[in-house]
């Protein structure tokens, strides 16, 4: 095709239309090219979103973009065999304006979101695959659409296409070979139940119009290293869960089947009962952490987002951190455009600008989190259970002495794991996370 | 020129059981499928014979999004004719207000071939297209299924036409309106240039105003058929079962019992000896 | 190239608008008459206009009115006999060499013209490509309303007007149509949806001839050829007994057992819109709303789940069979006979017995055939 432009964005999610915002603004000619039918019909996420990176972009996002409901509480529930220990936290703070973090549902967000960088000036052509980059003498000079007179040129391409970018597009760091590793991702599974608006406020014990999340481990996986979530939107529930790959592949179970077995749970029926399936979708998620980055930048691109697996998923953050890094990308792309150098010496600013930031920040920090857990498969095995049934044992009130109910739950805990054995994954743990 | 209409997507409609009434709230909308045939034998004559490729629909302002589709499978023009005057239009108060817009194209230029897929899979009538080649005088063909050729000089088409039993070769005289079924070609996946040119585009829309309207022909007052009520379709007679036992454990017997029970029956006997002489006859052969 | 015609509804002749200082319109009341298309290819009548004139018949009851039927073409006057037989009291016949086939221009411009001089109050047509085609474009040059492939018709015993009842949105929902002030009230029906009507040989009518103006020359259209379709098998319209294979069958290969079974039973094979969409079987097969309509003596339906656009199909089949894995399966209410198990081990143990039960008949009546010194062979009980 004849015409060029001066930065191309592949992907239209919130890392792509971050991006291309950016670029729009500044007064450069963007095309952003979208393989969905509309931007968000092809992305899912549990999801929730973060106010602080969005109106890094756009202030006062919060009041305009179609969200569902800010999030007022946060749980944190450990499922054992029909029981669970439920850890949650409520504020003030998060309870009124300006809310921290809100529910969405992709399809509408990202609709909205590309729209803002359409209205900033970006050219927005949908149901375009791109499956290819274009490479010249070590160069990316642009993208391959697979459409007739498909070849398009550009001076940047910015690449946010999603976790499944990883086994066409871009080449990896290390060896240059292509492709997602499954210990890397995770596939999740996903529903969205409806239920009226009173039952969820009534269910979840929320003021009207307010939200909450919870994230489940234990028996919501099934003894497998990844965790489910249920998120509150306005008239339904976004429930969901998942493993690393590798773990599912091992354990030959798939995300459906780790969904039905969570949604018959005990605590967690109630919570759904009557409420319709109007959704089903399933999606990777790039769980590597910091050793699992990919290159980030080359003469020609730059990488964003899950394609470039900038996923915080100990704090379930990937929105955030997609939308950061697109905007610090369209930064540095109008930054060599003013150059008029595209050259990796130029679009390297981009990884120093990850660097000093929360994204690489955080997932440098988080660096050991994968290879411990995969290490620890206890975690996911046995200390649910164990948590559960000594909360058991502690709470119920039958007449036997708490001295002896002590005992026996010591005596539980050293049988399951032994006193080496926690002193041990509580050290790991410490070298994980702090 | 090409007719073409957006509609739900009505294999994805619901009928919302309390009301009886049509769920679109969440439907697609999408591009009527025959008048995306019509689209595409029309692109394909313009690569063969050259011309332009104008595709008109009346509708709601959304529509506009239906013609931009149109415009990214490579259409040159797109005009949307939306007005509150047209709402409530049967298909012969459309006729006539797609009619006076192909008039006022074909002052700036010769509208020889008018095509429109054979129905609309909402309305389901198949009769906006007929009336308007009556309207305009064109010559008619409906259900067409291929196109076997143009004299551009002797201003001839020859088409085929798909009737219920076969097809019939059909040659009249340009212009002439074509309404065209499914089987007359595949759609073709749009060039990246066409999808750019499409997202830049907007339809060129009129009104009322835009036209030579007699309003009384137009909306409701020009619709002689009115819509008394509608309704959930209700399955017919419910038909007391005979639930032959045992289907999934014992299959074999479960249907030798009900072949002796058909079997039984003169008419169903008459019927199975009589067909079997039929197909017999039919392939000439021996039973 | 272009007539300038306005908007407005036509005048009594083609392409000049109405002049000022005409006669005034005729009033509703003016149109009596319940008239039916009758559609042939080439002198051999389509089914659907003997049961439209059967309908017709219904309705002239309720409206005190006559039953006419609309007969063009060449060499067709035995045809107006059938329409008499098939209860007719009148037949408006215009016999032309250029209506020997059928062509838009002049079959509208004969039917128009017979429309403004006798005036009906309602006209029926068969929803065929011929009959769609033509009642388009008629109602569209008598700017009068016309409905679409209607289900069921009624007269409004208050208003004397067409209640007409059809399905919309691919089948999802019902409407019930009026015309309230324009006539004729114009409403095409498809085929197997009205009940053939009692045939009585010897019932008599009033034919009712009329002349036609138009030369060969005057029209454009020339029919050069016709192929008829060459189907697998019995065509669907045709067959007393109609074997039909749903989603059930679960692929092309599948549909074997269901042939098998049909070709047991002299039958046709049917199919659902799911089993068509998935290109399991050809488009010619399906039977339901968007497919064809069947009322078959014998209806079993394989692997069907009975959706009301399925059901729209084949529901008046005298005798309806259903063999489903799902005992809940919608279409067990609509069935005389069921069986609730695997249609893969079912339906060839069934074409297996109806294959032996024919071998024992046929032999039997060969051997009764035999033992009678050449009589009748009374099979058929």
């Amino acid at each position: 095709m004849n015409e060029r432009f001066e930065v191309i964005v592949v992907g239209a999610g919130p890392a792509g239309s971050a991006a291309a915002l950016v670029c729009a603004r500044a007064g450069l000619k963007v095309l952003v090219l979208e393989r969905g039918e509309y931007p968000g019909a092809k992305n899912v996420m549990g999801g929730v979103l973060y106010r602080h990176s969005l109106e890094q972009l756009i202030p006062g996002a919060a009041r305009e973009a179609p969200l569902e409901r800010p999030v007022i509480e946060q749980n944190l529930w450990i499922l054992g065999h029909e029981s669970a220990v439920k850890i949650g936290h409520r504020s003030a703070d998060h309870s009124a304006e300006p809310y921290n973090a809100f529910t969405v549902l992709r399809a509408k967000f990202d609709q909205w979101f590309a729209g803002q960088a359409v209205k900033a000036g970006a050219l927005l052509v949908t149901e375009s695959l791109v499956d290819d980059l274009l490479w010249e003498d070590g160069k990316v000079v642009g993208v391959r659409v697979g459409r007739p007179d498909g070849d398009v040129r550009a001076d940047v391409t910015i690449v946010a296409a999603g976790v499944n970018s990883l086994n066409s597009l871009i080449p990896r760091f290390a060896d240059g070979r292509l492709g997602i590793r499954p210990d890397q991702v995770a596939l999740a599974a996903k529903e969205i139940i409806a239920l009226p608006k009173e039952k969820i406020e009534d269910r979840f014990n929320l003021p009207p119009d307010l939200g909450a999340t919870i994230e489940l481990v234990g028996e919501a996986v099934g003894g497998l290293t990844g965790t489910a979530f249920i998120y509150t939107n306005r008239e339904t529930i976004s429930l969901g869960t998942g493993a690393i790959l590798s773990d599912l592949i091992k354990a030959g179970q798939t995300p459906n089947e780790l969904l039905e077995t969570l949604k018959a749970h005990p605590v967690i029926r109630p919570l759904i009962a009557g409420g319709e399936t109007k959704e089903y979708a399933a999606h990777l998620i790039p769980e590597g952490g910091f050793d699992a980055v990919p290159r980030l930048y080359g003469d020609g691109f730059m990488v964003c987002g899950d394609a470039a697996m900038l996923v915080n998923s100990i704090h379930r953050e990937g929105s955030n951190l997609a939308m950061e890094s697109g905007r610090l990308a369209g930064e540095i792309a109008v930054e060599a455009h003013r150059r008029r150098d595209f050259s990796a010496y130029v679009l390297g600013m981009y990884r120093r600008r990850l660097e000093d930031s929360f994204v690489l920040q955080d997932l440098r920090h988080y660096r050991r989190v994968p290879r411990f857990l995969e290490r620890n498969p206890a975690l996911f095995t046995v200390y649910p259970d164990l948590v559960n049934r000594a909360a058991t044992e502690f709470m119920t009130v039958d007449g036997v002495p708490k001295e002896e109910k002590l005992r026996r739950i010591w005596k539980l805990v050293t049988e399951r794991r032994s006193v080496v054995g926690i002193l041990r994954d509580l050290n790991q743990a410490r070298r994980a996370l702090l | 020129m090409v007719c073409l209409k957006q509609v739900p997507d009505t294999t994805e409609v619901k009928i919302d059981p309390s009301t009886g009434t049509l769920v679109r709230a969440g439907v697609p909308s999408i591009v009527n499928p025959y008048d995306g045939h019509a689209l595409e034998e029309a692109l394909r004559l313009r690569d063969r014979f050259g011309g332009r490729v104008t595709v008109i629909s009346m509708g709601p302002p959304q529509a506009a999004q239906a013609l931009k589709k149109a415009v990214s499978y490579g259409a040159d023009e797109a005009i949307l004719l939306t007005d509150r005057a047209f709402a409530g239009s049967d298909t012969l108060a459309t006729s006539y207000i797609l009619t006076q817009a192909i008039r006022k194209v074909a002052e700036g230029e010769p509208v020889d071939l008018v095509l429109a897929g054979k129905m609309a899979i909402d309305g389901d009538t198949g009769q906006v297209g007929p009336g308007i080649a009556t309207r305009l005088g064109y010559e008619q063909l409906t259900y067409v299924c291929g196109i076997e050729s143009i004299d551009l000089e002797k201003r001839e088409i020859t088409v085929w036409r798909a009737l219920g039993d076969g097809r019939e070769l059909v040659r009249t005289r340009l212009p002439a309106l074509l309404t065209v079924t499914d089987e007359i070609n595949d759609i073709r996946y749009g060039s990246l240039p066409d999808q750019l040119r499409a997202a830049r585009y907007e339809p060129i829309t009129w009104t009322k105003d835009d036209l030579d309207l007699d309003l009384a022909s137009c909306g409701l007052k020009g619709s002689p058929t009115t819509v008394a009520r509608s309704f959930t379709p209700q399955a017919r007679v419910k038909r007391q079962t005979d639930l032959i036992p045992d289907g999934m454990e014992r299959p074999r017997e479960a249907a030798e019992a009900l072949a002796a029970k058909l079997f039984g029956r003169p008419t169903v006997k008459k019927a199975a000896l009589e067909g079997r002489k039929l197909a017999a006859e039919a392939s000439g052969g021996e039973s | 190239m272009l007539e300038e015609t306005a908007g407005a509804p036509r005048g009594p002749a083609e392409g000049r608008p109405t002049e000022e200082g005409a006669k005034p319109s005729p009033s509703k009341e003016d149109y009596k008459g319940i008239w039916v298309y009758l559609e042939h290819a080439g002198g051999v009548p389509a089914p659907v206009s003997w049961e439209l004139i059967g309908e017709a018949r219904r309705l002239a009851k309720d409206l005190g009115a006559e039953v006419s039927a609309v007969l063009l073409g060449h060499g067709v006057h035995p045809l107006a006999d059938e329409a008499f037989a098939y209860g007719a009291d009148r037949v408006f016949l215009i016999e032309s060499p250029v209506l020997r086939d059928y062509r838009t221009r002049p079959y509208a411009r004969a039917v128009v013209g017979l429309v403004e001089k006798h005036r009906p109050e309602v006209f029926l047509l068969g929803a065929t490509a011929q009959g769609r085609d033509l009642a388009s474009t008629v109602a569209t040059t008598l700017a009068t309303g016309l409905t679409a492939d209607c289900t069921s018709l009624d007269i409004d015993p208050e208003t004397r007007d067409l209640r007409q009842t059809r399905p919309a949105f691919g089948g999802n929902i019902m409407a019930t149509i009026l015309c309230k002030n324009r006539r004729p009230q114009m409403a095409t029906v498809r085929p197997h949806i009205m009940p053939m009507p009692e045939r009585r040989e010897g019932r008599r009518g009033e034919i009712v001839p009329e002349s036609f103006g138009m030369t060969e020359d005057e029209v454009a259209a020339k029919v050069l050829r016709y192929v008829r379709k060459r189907t697998e098998g019995i065509p669907l319209e045709q067959a007393d007994i109609v074997v039909s294979g749903g989603r059930g069958v679960g692929g092309a290969e599948g549909f074997a057992v269901i042939r098998r079974l049909a070709d047991a039973l002299g039958a046709a094979v049917g199919a659902s819109r799911a089993a068509v969409a998935n290109g399991w079987i050809g488009q010619d097969h399906q039977v339901g709303q968007t497919g064809q309509t069947v009322r078959p003596k014998l209806y079993i339906a394989c692997g069907i789940s009975g959706s009301i656009q399925h059901l729209a199909g084949m529901q008046s089949s005298d005798l309806i069979v259903a063999i489903n894995k799902d005992p809940r399966a919608p279409i067990f209410e609509a069935a005389d006979y069921g069986i609730v198990g695997d249609l893969h081990q079912v339906v060839p143990a069934l074409a297996e017995a109806f294959e032996r039960l024919i071998k024992e008949e046929e032999s039997g009546a060969a051997g009764r055939a035999a033992a009678d010194d050449g009589g009748v062979g009374e099979e058929n009980q």
